[in-house]
Order: C-alpha cells, then sequence, then structure tokens
C-alpha cells in the first residue's frame, strides 16, 4: 500500500496518506493554544523545582531556594499553637476543679476545647451530647453512678471504672442467680419489687415477698429504699432511669448475671490538663451537682 | 480504498487476504465476558455503595464485609470489565489495522482469554475468603501475580508478533497506545508484586519492599494502573472506534505522535501525588505534583483528537449509538484529566486527599470514560461480529445512553459536595486551635450524599442491563447481513 495523500473536503487538511482499516489521518499542525499551554505547565514545573525541594542526587537532593520543608512548617504551626495556649492550660492546671466553672476565662476554654475532646475520646461509648445509651451512662442528666460533683467526676475520668489501674473504682455485684445466692422464685419477687420503686411493677404481691430479699441481700450497697450509693457506684433504683434497661426481663437478667460495666483510666491516655478538661466540660453537660 | 457507508451502524470495512483469517471467536467471547463482568462489577458496586450508608447490609458475615467486596468491586470494574474490554478490542484492532490475524491463530488467543478468566475468578474468591497482599488494585497474592504474568508474557507475544507480520507499512496509532499499555503494565505488576511466599502450600507472601519505598512502589504502580491500564489502553479503543464510527480522518497526525510520547514519558513519573503529606520526602512529593501538571496537556492530546475527528460529522451523534457513548467518554475523559492534575496540587491534595473527592474523580474517569468508551465499542462491535445489520433497538439505547449519564451526574456531584465538606470538616478549627466536628459527626454528614451516590450506582446498573439485553437481543433477534461478504468489503445497509 503507498502512500497517497489526499485533500479532505471538509477542512482543506490534507492526509498523511496512510490507511488502516478505511481510517486515514489529517496532517493538521498542533493547535497552537495547546502547545503553548503545554510549555506553560512545562515552564511552571521547571520554576517550581527550582524554588522548593526537587531534583535528587546520589545521597541529597536540590533543597530549592525557599529553604521550605514541610518538617518546619508543620513545627511552627504546632508550636504556635501550643504557645498560644499554655497560659489556659496552666491556669485550668493551677485552679481545683470545683472552681473552674467560676473563671469565665477557663469556661470558654472548656467549652472550646472540651467539645472535640469529648467528641474524640467519650463520644464513641456517651454518645455525641453525652446522652449515653444502653450500658453507658447518660452524663447530661443528674443521676450519677460515682458521683456528679467536680471532684468525683475528675476521680472517675482520671482513673476509670472496674480497669486494671491500681485506683480504679472498684465494686461488684453478685451474681445472684449465676452464683446460686437467690432462688429464681426470689429473684422473681425482688425484681418486682425493684419495679415497684419506680411505680412501674405490676405484680403487687410478688413485690410484697421480694421486699424482704431485698432488705437482705440489695439494700446494703442501693440503700433501703433504692436511693443508690456514689460511694459505691450502686445505682440508684427508684428513680425509672435505667442503664441496661428497666423492663422485667432485664431487670431480672441484671440480677442473675450482675453487669460489670468499665471504662479505661483516662490519665493513662491523656495529659493532665485534657483529663482535667474532660472532667470540667463533663459536669458542664448539664447534670452536675 | 475508501468505503462509502451510509446510516446505521456502520460495518467494517476490514480488507484482509480474507475475512475468514481474521480470529473473530475470541473476540466474540472477550465481548461477552466484558458484558459479564461489567454488570458483576457494577452490581457489586452498588452493594458497597449502599454498604456505606446502612452498614446492616455487610449482613455480619466476614464474607460479606466492606473490607473484603471493595477489592472485588474494584478488581471486577478494572481488571475485568476494563481488562476483557480491552484484551477483546486489541484483538479486534490489530488484526484489522495490521491486515494480518493473529499470530499464533486462535489457539494462543483462547489460552489468553481463559487463562484470563482465571486470573479473575482466583483473585475475585480469594479476596472473599480474605486473601490479600493488601495493596490497593494489586491485592492478588503471589499465585494469582504469577499466573497473570503468564498469561500477559502470552498476551505481548500475541499482539506484538501480529504488529510484526502486518500488512500495512506503519503502525496505527491505536496500536502504539496498547502496545504501550501491555508493556507498561507487565513492569508495574511484576515489580510491584515482587513478593516472597511463606510457603509454596500456602497463600500468604511478604512484599519485597518495606516503609515508605514500598508504598512509593505501590503508588508508582497504582498510579500507572489508572495511566497506562484505564488510559493508554481506552486511548488505544478510542482512536479506532471513534473515527471509524464518524468515517472521518483522524484529526491530527502529528498531534497523536507528541502526546503519545509526551503521555507515556510524563505519566511514569506522577505516583507520588498519591502521598502527598506522608513520610515520603518532600523532593519526591514536588516531583510528583510538578509531573503531573505537565500531563495535563498531553491528556488533553486525546481529547482534540477525539472530539475534533468528529469535525464535518456532528451530526452522526444523533444516529450513531457507538458514536454517542465514544465521543461522551472523551467529553468526561477532559474533564477527569483536568481534575486529576488539580488535584495534584499540594495545597488542593491538603483539602481532597482521603475524601470522597476522589473517589468522586476515580469514578467520573471509570463511568465516564473508561465504562462509556467501551460500550460505544460493544454497540460498534456487537453487529459486526455477529453480523447483523445494526442494534436490535434504537430507543434502548437512548434510554441506556440517558440513564448512565443521570447516574454519572449524580455520583460525581454527589461526591463533590460529600468530599469537599468532609476535607473542610476535617480541618475546621476555632480561634483556639481545636478542631470543630469530631470524625464521627463528619461520617454522619456524609449520610445522605452516600445515599444519593448509591442511587446513582443502581441508575448505572440499570442502564448497563439495558445494554446487555438489546445487546443479547441484536445477536438472537436481529436482522442478519444478507451473507458473508468473501472479501470483506462491506457496505451497511
Amino acid at each position: 500500500m503507498s502512500t497517497h495523500i489526499e485533500k479532505d473536503a471538509h477542512t482543506g487538511r490534507e492526509t498523511t496518506g496512510h490507511e488502516w482499516d478505511g481510517i486515514k489521518e489529517l496532517n493538521t499542525p498542533l493547535p497552537k493554544w495547546w502547545l503553548y499551554t503545554f510549555y506553560a505547565c512545562i515552564a511552571f514545573a521547571l520554576v517550581y523545582t527550582v524554588l522548593y525541594p526537587a531534583w535528587p542526587s546520589l545521597h541529597s537532593h536540590t533543597k530549592g531556594v525557599l529553604g521550605w520543608t514541610r518538617r518546619d512548617t508543620v513545627k511552627s504551626e504546632l508550636d504556635t499553637r501550643q504557645q498560644a495556649l499554655a497560659p489556659i492550660k496552666a491556669k485550668l492546671l493551677a485552679t481545683p476543679i470545683g472552681d473552674v466553672e467560676k473563671d469565665p476565662d477557663l469556661r470558654n476554654y472548656v467549652q472550646a476545647a472540651g467539645h472535640i475532646a469529648f467528641a474524640e475520646n467519650c463520644a464513641a461509648c456517651h454518645g455525641a451530647g453525652g446522652a449515653g445509651g444502653k450500658g453507658f451512662p447518660n452524663l447530661a442528666d443528674d443521676d450519677w453512678l460515682w458521683g456528679g460533683s467536680p471532684e468525683q467526676i475528675l476521680q472517675t475520668v482520671t482513673y476509670g471504672v472496674r480497669n486494671s489501674n491500681p485506683d480504679s473504682r472498684v465494686s461488684d455485684m453478685p451474681r445472684f442467680g449465676a452464683d446460686g445466692l437467690l432462688t429464681k422464685e426470689q429473684i422473681n419477687d425482688v425484681a418486682e419489687y425493684v419495679l415497684s420503686l419506680s411505680n412501674t411493677g405490676t405484680d403487687k404481691a410478688a413485690a410484697g415477698r421480694g421486699a424482704q430479699v431485698f432488705a437482705d441481700n440489695c439494700a446494703a450497697c442501693h440503700g433501703e429504699k433504692g436511693e443508690g450509693n456514689p460511694d459505691v457506684g450502686a445505682p440508684r433504683l427508684n428513680d425509672a432511669i435505667w442503664l441496661y434497661g428497666g423492663d422485667k426481663a432485664t431487670v431480672v437478667q441484671t440480677i442473675t448475671y450482675a453487669r460489670r460495666g468499665s471504662m479505661p483510666a483516662w490519665s493513662e491516655r491523656l495529659d493532665p490538663a485534657t483529663v482535667k478538661l474532660l472532667a470540667a466540660y463533663v459536669h458542664s453537660l448539664g447534670g452536675g451537682k | 480504498m475508501s468505503v462509502a457507508v451510509s446510516g446505521g451502524v456502520p460495518i467494517t470495512a476490514a480488507q484482509p487476504a480474507s475475512r475468514e483469517a481474521y480470529v473473530e471467536d475470541v473476540v466474540r467471547a472477550f465481548t461477552i465476558a466484558t458484558m459479564f463482568w461489567g454488570i458483576a462489577a457494577f452490581t457489586v458496586g452498588v452493594l458497597i455503595a449502599f454498604q456505606l450508608a446502612f452498614p446492616a447490609l455487610n449482613f455480619g458475615l466476614e464474607w460479606t464485609s466492606f473490607g473484603r467486596v471493595r477489592p472485588l468491586h474494584t478488581s471486577a470494574a478494572i481488571f475485568a470489565f476494563g481488562g476483557n474490554a480491552l484484551l477483546g478490542t486489541s484483538f479486534f484492532v490489530v488484526q484489522r489495522t495490521c491486515r494480518a490475524p493473529l499470530f499464533g491463530g486462535a489457539l494462543p488467543a483462547w489460552f489468553i482469554f481463559w487463562g484470563y478468566q482465571l486470573f479473575i475468578v482466583l483473585a475475585g474468591t480469594g479476596y472473599l475468603m480474605g486473601i490479600t497482599q493488601g495493596k490497593e488494585y494489586a491485592e492478588p497474592e503471589w499465585y494469582t501475580d504469577l499466573w497473570l504474568t503468564i498469561v500477559w508474557v502470552a498476551y505481548l507475544i500475541v499482539f506484538a508478533g501480529t504488529l510484526i507480520k502486518r500488512r500495512e507499512p506503519h503502525i496505527y496509532v491505536a496500536n502504539w497506545f496498547y502496545l504501550a499499555f501491555i508493556i507498561t503494565i507487565a513492569m508495574l505488576h511484576i515489580v510491584n508484586n515482587l513478593a516472597v511466599p511463606v510457603s509454596f502450600t500456602g497463600t500468604k507472601s511478604y512484599g519485597a519492599f518495606a516503609g515508605v519505598q514500598d508504598a512509593m512502589i505501590q503508588w508508582w504502580y497504582g498510579h500507572n494502573a489508572v495511566g497506562f491500564f484505564l488510559t493508554a489502553g481506552f486511548l488505544g479503543m478510542m482512536y479506532y472506534f471513534i473515527p471509524k464510527a464518524a468515517e472521518r480522518p483522524v484529526y491530527s497526525y502529528r498531534l497523536s505522535i507528541i502526546h503519545f510520547w509526551a503521555l507515556i514519558f510524563l505519566y511514569i513519573w506522577a505516583g507520588p501525588h498519591h502521598l502527598h503529606y506522608t513520610a515520603l520526602p518532600d523532593w519526591t512529593q514536588t516531583l510528583g505534583m510538578v509531573f503531573s501538571i505537565m500531563l495535563w496537556m498531553p491528556s488533553w492530546g486525546g481529547m482534540i483528537n477525539g472530539i475534533m475527528t468528529l469535525s464535518g460529522a456532528w451530526d452522526k451523534l444523533r444516529t450513531n449509538p457507538s458514536l454517542r457513548f465514544t465521543v461522551t467518554a472523551v467529553a468526561f475523559y477532559g474533564m477527569s484529566t483536568f481534575e486529576g492534575p488539580v488535584m495534584s496540587i499540594k495545597p488542593v491534595n491538603a483539602l481532597s486527599h482521603y475524601t470522597d473527592w476522589t473517589i468522586g474523580h476515580v469514578h467520573s474517569g471509570a463511568l465516564g470514560w473508561v465504562a462509556f468508551v467501551t460500550f460505544g465499542a460493544l454497540y460498534y462491535l456487537v453487529p459486526v461480529l455477529w453480523r447483523r445489520k445494526g442494534l436490535w433497538s434504537q430507543t434502548l439505547v437512548e434510554w441506556h445512553f440517558w440513564t448512565a449519564t443521570l447516574g454519572i451526574v449524580l455520583y460525581i456531584t454527589s461526591m463533590w459536595v460529600s468530599g469537599i465538606m468532609q476535607g473542610l470538616m476535617w480541618r475546621a478549627y476555632d480561634d483556639m486551635g481545636f478542631l470543630q466536628y469530631s470524625f464521627v459527626e463528619t461520617v454522619a454528614a456524609m449520610h445522605p450524599y452516600y445515599i444519593i451516590r448509591g442511587m446513582g450506582g443502581v441508575l448505572f446498573l440499570t442502564g448497563a442491563i439495558i445494554m446487555a439485553f438489546n445487546l443479547i437481543r441484536t445477536v438472537k433477534n436481529g436482522q442478519p447481513l444478507a451473507e458473508d461478504r468473501p472479501a470483506g468489503l462491506v457496505a451497511a445497509e
């Protein structure tokens, strides 16, 4: 197949004279705008590589005339931020937790910094607004397992609950059913009694029998009237607020197997200023005492 | 040598020694496999899109969890759908533009076909069982990699052998692109998958590279999988099917040479832009960025040649189903090859990296460019390969086109909004320097866009099913060409 140059009637351009399966090619020159834009990109690339670290040699590379490095940029940004925050952090650490709310600067700082610290560390279990969920206490109400004063909250956040930290808050409810401490009938009765404390029981006769079981087995921690005891993390039982659920089957299960919710000791993960910040923030969520 | 063709689906004007000499059964098999794997890939894509919106769709089973199904989707889309399209069309195009049957005849070609399907099945079933190297787009383990290497070398031999014994004095531009694709993918595949198996009876292996070098090799591979598999290979497809369907000469031979060599030379250096702001040294990131910017015009060279070839034949966009898809594909190609260099600029990347913007960018390329140019090729090929006068239904092509286009628009716009919002939320902080949003808040904010994206996927999948139905009907019920012309000189209708 010999070369056979033709003139394309529509564009007036010549073909290259080649043909493949009926396909021909025009010999159109490169579009000017295309070529100059390509040159401009190359020029930009060359200038950029002069300004910034770019061309490698055997053991090093060109540093760029601006002397820019990413490491320096990040370090200076972080340093600036940390220097700006240093005074307020120092003030927070020096102020007793109970007085943090009285200081307007600290109060602002707790709201701004506490929001994101809570969201990144606490919200996964306690919910974005601290509303909790099944097995994870609501932090925005005034029902506290281990006490709702700023000092008590700081203690709980710092050392956690039922973990391996030596100062962790610890208490264990017996497994009344699983360990044979109470019979099924007794558990049924005492469950009815517990429900009757918040007027949600359905079987008055059983509740009546359960009163004695409660007095013998539960009142030591949960109080004679089920008012709870924050010293041992025993929940209040007469307020219709339930950590694991207030239907009878759940209450029976709780009494039978007990519950052992735990929380990490945040002092093992976060710096003291952030732990204190979180305690103050949690206290501010609305349910503090 | 020119052939007068008018209206309807143009039929190839091949002029071999005899038409029967072309190996076409294998191309037919690749065509069917392309359709099959395309629908499989889109279906799995729809599943994982909705898994992100509704995690319950993971079904609590390890085999159906997002982490295992996601590589199934990406590999099915790139290697099964895209790969079968590339292998099939390259065999079709190289024979006709060389006026020579495949080197070695039908047998090696069948080995490549079945060998490649085996690779796909080995890879895909492995992912579901949790067998993976953990390298994006290179997940298959060592034994699957070795098998693909054998198949790929056979492919190279058949393709290059056909070029060598061609009956045309020059090699057509489509074949440059196909050849660059085949050679570069071989190199990338082998280097990135260098690994030592723990045992020859086990599936696990350890890669030859470690740390940031491993990351660099991986993204040298990953970016050029995009560059040579999804760009160069499909440009080869575009360079055949657009001028054939438009029945116009290619716009500029000179542009094709310059943009080919510029693309091939520049693409291979652009990988580091996947590792901006990581442990990769500053100098490497700089080079990745500037080479990406220089890639802009070489990429657009293909778009110019594709679109300007229509000059004098714009009216065919209304009547020619193949052309409508391939030209729209080139438009999406132009858009995403502009978006890519923009995203490689470091300050832009600081916002876009790790966000859904990247996913949107990939899909404007994958759905808009790769899939659309493939659909165009399929609409051209099926009547030609099965000797039909035209497609069974022109109306269904309309339905496919608009359903799929709407699907793409929903997909990429939702991912732009979601991705830019996500990037802005990640970096939003207050006067004191504290972040405004926790990670989980950004996830919650993306939920509506995930649903829109999923719906876009459903539309795209629906379009593909319409196409499959139409093509099957074309084969089964289409009007046959009057008779098989001996010398392959064919005019349409």
